[in-house]
């Protein structure tokens, strides 16, 4: 066992109001790990609403509440590789020239995204889960090419007793969220799930993991919708099955 | 596409008839499989395809960099060895240079290869309503003037179509035999073409690089039609937007082979020729007279911009567009503009203004699959979003957009503020449950086409708290 560490929570605002499970699994398999969990209770959003609609001032605002709060946290563990993007990649461009950018550079560099935290920080491959049955794994855009964050998510799921892995048909193919263009674009983000749907529902499979909660906001809205039986689960919710 | 209407509503409705047409979306998606298997093994075949990418990124860069200089020393060059240089700012002076030149030689008819910034000044409608005969000699160019159409895609201009549309095409027009094989519809062409060659006083080609050391133009292709354009009429007028540069010959050695891989993942393309001039007194063949336009067309104004002029290093590949989801799945005629994907989201609103093109910055789900193929690494999908950051800071979002986010940020900075509006909003979730689904849902644009979950009985916080 590692020496166990101090792990903050970032919950993401649409994560604590729609999908606390998420949250809730993620904490239960830190724990299981020995991790000594924390969560930071004056937290809310990243800001990334407003700075993926070119809002930047709003943004920084938001940013600013979130530097307070996870100013002393040594690391923190966030269930959505797009919330870490936002606060690893884009707040530093948010505070260029700025007096706080060191602390924002610094403190990017103790978040991360809960299955690039489990393999790369703390080594762990395996942490003792098990689901039977067929699985595909989704590639949120943001962990995959802002974080780079591709081999981390699949040597865990490997190793989830009962579980076989199937890649389907461009796995990395944006799902269709996208934030506000969803909204701003419905024809076209459902065009783009709809291909999702077709590329994991050839694979036969039981499941679509993802480490992102906004793309299974997408695809799993889209595929009940569709009344598909393919259930779509977050990664952390499969990590922590006994 | 009519240009009376809004750019953003035109873009609206006809990604709403694009999108319903499953059967041409999976038809473009199968065509654009195709291109990714090829590509990927032709950038395999790369010693080391990421370190030709930064190469290449280079090179380029060092041209816009530098851009006074390398194009005076390319115009020089050229007109040392009898070509003429036109300086055009504008979509009208160069249309006016080119129309001028072709007056001069009491000319009738125009064969053209194929020029995407002809398409930008929109040259072809000009030289009709000027009474000339305008053939465009590319294959894919020719089935789209035939159609009256605007290029799909900068690169592959009728790859929207399939061979049965175009025997139709063809039969109509041309009053060709009736056969979809591909092989004797590109005869049914070549045999008009080859006529048209023949009898054109003019012909009118693009750049794909304008090399500054040599004064020469590069021309890449496959159909051999450009080659055929530039040296059998008599004068021959090349237009070029003044990014084509680059500084020196042997950068053609990366910079053809990473335009072919990744526009049509060639190792090459079948014909590339470099043109220096017209036709010297000791050969027997060219032109008697070559016209470098150079095309200036708000390019600079990019250029002026530090955080976005290495789009201007863009070589026209087209391998954003082919690894774009929303191209995949709106089609190139969608976007309105000349260069369509996610290259044309970013350059369009710094060619024609922000505000009729903003909506194309968000019209993406900023995946940065463009970035990531993009061969001379153009920093694409970060682009959009900082053309969106120009748009609200101008105020362009509108003021419901604007009271919406300074909403979100008094929110979002007071944690008890949040908690309570996670409450009310459970409670307007709960007394709105009669309009749920409907027209007057405030997520029905979500909705329409997505389920969406209940907010949780219980929040993460709450949870939290409960567990102490």
């Amino acid at each position: 066992m590692e020496t166990a560490l101090k792990i903050s929570l970032f919950i993401p605002c649409y994560v604590d109001q729609l999908s606390p499970h998420i949250g809730i699994a993620m904490v239960n398999v830190l724990e299981r790990l020995g991790h000594e969990v924390n969560y930071p209770e004056g937290q809310t959003c990243c800001g990334q609403p407003a700075f993926n609609s070119g809002y930047f001032p709003e943004a920084k605002k938001v940013a600013d509440h979130f530097l307070d709060t996870f100013a002393d946290a040594d690391l923190v563990a966030v269930p959505s590789g797009s919330c870490t993007a936002m606060i690893r990649k884009f707040y530093p461009e948010l505070y260029q020239d700025s007096p706080q950018a060191k602390e924002v550079s610094e403190l990017g560099g103790r978040v991360f995204e809960f299955t690039e935290l489990l393999v790369n920080q703390l080594g762990v491959t395996d942490v003792g889960a098990k689901l039977n049955g067929t699985a595909t794994y989704h590639d949120g855009c943001h962990g995959l090419r802002e974080l780079g964050i591709q081999d981390a998510p699949r040597k865990l799921l490997e190793n989830v007793q009962g579980l076989s892995l199937v890649e389907m048909d461009e796995a990395q193919s944006c799902c269709g969220f996208g934030g506000t263009f969803a909204i701003k674009f419905p024809q076209i983000s459902t065009a783009m799930t709809q291909v999702k749907l077709g590329s994991a529902t050839q694979t036969e499979a039981d499941y679509l993991i993802s480490g992102d909660p906004s793309c299974l906001m997408q695809i799993g809205g889209y595929f009940s919708r569709q009344k598909s039986s393919i259930q779509c689960l977050h990664i952390a919710e499969v990590l922590d099955q006994q | 596409m009519s240009q009376s209407t809004n750019p953003t509503s035109q873009f609206q409705t006809d990604a709403n008839r694009v999108t319903a047409d499953v059967d041409r979306r999976s038809f473009l998606r199968s065509s654009l499989r195709g291109y990714q298997t090829t590509r990927n093994a032709t950038q395999d075949r790369f010693l080391n395809y990421e370190s030709a990418r930064i190469a290449a990124g280079d090179a380029k860069w060092e041209a816009i960099e530098n851009l006074d200089v390398y194009l005076a020393q390319f115009a020089d060059k050229l007109e040392a060895r009898g070509a003429t240089v036109h300086w055009c700012s504008d979509s009208e002076e160069a249309r006016e240079a080119i129309l001028d030149i072709i007056k001069q030689h009491d000319a009738k008819s125009v064969i053209k290869s194929k020029c995407m910034t002809t398409e930008e000044i929109h040259l072809n409608d000009l030289l009709e309503k000027e009474g000339f005969e305008v053939v465009e000699s590319d294959l894919g160019e020719f089935i789209v003037q035939l159609r009256d159409e605007a290029p799909y895609h900068f690169v592959f201009p009728a790859m929207h179509l399939k061979k049965e549309e175009i025997n139709t095409l063809f039969q109509e027009k041309l009053k060709s035999i009736n056969t979809d094989d591909p092989e004797e519809l590109t005869m049914v062409a070549r045999e008009v073409l080859r006529q048209k060659y023949l009898s054109a006083d003019i012909g009118i080609s693009g750049a794909n690089f304008g090399v500054a050391e040599t004064g020469m133009i590069s021309i890449t292709e496959n159909e051999g039609n450009a080659r055929l354009t530039t040296s059998l009429p008599k004068v021959h007028i090349a237009l070029m937007g003044i990014e084509k540069i680059i500084p020196r010959l042997e950068d053609l050695a990366l910079m053809l082979p990473m335009l072919a891989t990744a526009g049509t993942g060639q190792h090459l393309t079948c014909y590339n020729s470099q043109l220096g001039g017209p036709r010297q007194d000791d050969e027997i063949d060219g032109p008697v007279e070559m016209h470098v336009v150079l095309l200036d067309n708000h390019r600079t104004r990019l250029l002026a911009d530090p955080e976005q002029r290495d789009a201007l290093r863009c070589i026209r590949c087209g391998a954003c567009l082919n690894v774009c989801p929303i191209f995949k799945n709106v089609g190139g005629h969608t976007y309105g503009t000349t260069y369509q994907g996610p290259i044309g989201s970013v350059i369009t609103p710094h060619l024609r203004g922000l505000k009729d093109w903003k909506h194309l910055s968000h019209s993406s789900s900023l995946c940065g699959a463009c970035s990531e193929t993009c061969p001379v690494k153009i920093d694409l999908h970060h682009h959009l979003l900082r053309n969106r950051r120009d748009a609200a800071g101008k105020g362009q979002g509108g003021l419901a957009e604007k009271t919406l986010m300074l909403g979100f940020t008094i929110v979002m900075r007071r944690p008890w503020l949040y908690r309570l509006t996670g409450r009310l909003g459970k409670l307007g979730h709960v007394l709105t449950k009669p309009i749920h689904g409907t027209r007057i849902d405030p997520f029905y644009a979500w909705k329409k086409t997505r389920d969406l979950d209940d907010p949780a009985k219980q929040s993460f916080k709450q949870y939290w708290k409960s567990r102490k």
